[in-house]
């Protein structure tokens, strides 16, 4: 299972049945394709609706139904949309039970950066900021470490997007959550050892007492 | 409200004026006006909106045609040319989060002196802003942003100036139409007046100044 995948899968075991859920741009996205069967979940997307379907068919697409990247989406039935200020009050106002965002850099006690690089890549934030610090659940999908080197660092480098810390990250070697503040590693991804996970995250980890493989 | 002509309705905005317009990635977004406003060659504008969306659309326009000295939106990260004007020292780019800046918006559309937002506290967002504390929680306080002029797309305009929009282009639209001193419309369809149901119209025409008519 390539990376993305395995992040995807093992975040989609995340949603309840009902939630309202607001997946970023990226490997984020790849989550609505692995929804456990039996539930319903509405997806919301920033700019202005709740029910996102997939993309539409070649020819099918309306230029006034689009995702948050301006990209071509369907609209399920029971679907609605409204203006970019209700928008960021289902977000901000904690109506949006999860999110899931992607990570530049996280930190021991679960702080996150992924919005500048300043000097390299200062695309702005968008609702990054708003996301992280209203949802009620925010996940990380991130790839463990970036050209060998790691993202979970003692102390953030990039700015942060909130000081709210997230509740969890889950990479293609692990899920870690922070309990009482504290890095923890929870799961392990198939395959791959405590000692390698270790070895890729520089922010000390404490070790779940359940700590067990992801189950795909 | 007045019916109008394209290029008449872009003559009433000056070189320097500040224009908030609607649009999310370009969607939702007056094309006809921004095209206007490249042929009359407007410089120096200030625009507000969510983003600068991409060459060739939208307020990528806008971008491209070299008329914009400051933007003040949340993302620019589709549109290498904003990045690189910005990086030239050419345009003026404040990024304020997408909460907030809609915020912003409303707050000045509502007659409200600002907003008090959890998002931006502990970041570089915070920086020269004052903190306020409430029932134990800190927020910043985000001041209201104002316009000379909005430029505001619909799917349905009567002949009053009632509008309904469609889908995911009505996003920062309605919002604009409530904070800026000049409101100009275009439409996808204008429709007679009792065609919008009451319940359906989201911008009340009393808001409408000027409404672009069809070519």
């Amino acid at each position: 299972m390539d990376p993305q995948t395995i992040i995807a899968k093992r975040i989609a075991q995340e949603l309840r049945n009902g939630m309202l859920v607001n997946l970023g741009i990226g490997i984020p996205t790849l989550v609505a394709n692995y929804v456990p069967a039996g539930i319903t979940v509405y997806f919301q997307s920033e700019n202005g609706l709740i029910g996102t379907g997939p993309i539409p068919e070649h020819g099918m697409e309306h230029p006034m139904l689009t995702d948050a990247a301006g990209k071509p989406v369907t609209a399920l039935p029971g679907a609605c949309t409204f203006d970019s200020a209700t928008s960021f009050g289902l977000i901000r106002g904690g109506h949006v039970d999860m999110t899931v965002l992607g990570g530049l850099q996280v930190d021991a006690q679960g702080h996150l950066a992924n919005w500048v690089i300043p000097g390299k890549m200062v695309p702005g934030m968008g609702g990054a900021m708003d996301l992280a610090t209203g949802a009620k659940k925010v996940v990380i999908a991130m790839q463990h470490t970036a050209k060998g080197k790691p993202k979970i660092l003692n102390k953030c480098t990039l700015p942060l997007t909130t000081i709210k810390p997230v509740d969890m990250i889950v990479s293609e070697m692990a899920v870690i959550a922070f309990p009482h503040g504290r890095a923890t590693l929870e799961e392990t991804a198939p395959g791959v050892s405590v000692e390698e996970v270790v070895a890729a995250t520089e922010a000390e980890l404490a070790m779940a007492h359940d700590l067990h493989e992801m189950r795909l | 409200m007045k019916t109008i002509e394209v290029a008449d309705a872009v003559a009433k905005i000056p070189d320097g004026a500040t224009l908030m317009i609607g649009g999310f990635m370009g969607v939702g977004t007056p094309e006809r006006l921004m095209d206007e406003l490249v042929r009359q060659g407007k410089r120096n504008l200030t625009v507000i909106a969510n983003d600068t969306a991409l060459p060739g659309r939208g307020i990528g326009k806008l971008v491209t045609a070299k008329l914009v000295a400051k933007t003040i939106a949340s993302h620019i990260g589709l549109n290498p040319e904003t990045q690189q004007q910005m990086i030239a020292g050419d345009m003026q780019v404040d990024l304020v989060p997408q909460g907030t800046l809609i915020e912003r918006i409303r707050a000045a559309g509502c007659g409200l002196g600002g907003v008090l937002t959890p998002t931006g506290v502990g970041t570089v967002v915070e920086e020269g802003k004052q903190k306020v504390e409430v029932n134990g929680k800190t927020y910043l306080l985000e001041t209201p942003l104002r316009a000379d002029f909005a430029l505001v797309h619909a799917f349905l305009a009567d002949y009053i100036g009632n509008l309904a929009y469609a889908l995911t282009a009505r996003n920062f639209n309605p919002v604009i139409a409530m904070a800026a001193n000049t409101v100009i419309v275009t439409a996808e369809n204008i429709v007679p007046t009792g065609v919008i149901a009451p319940d359906h119209v989201v911008t009340p025409g009393p808001l409408v100044d000027f409404l672009v008519a069809h070519e």
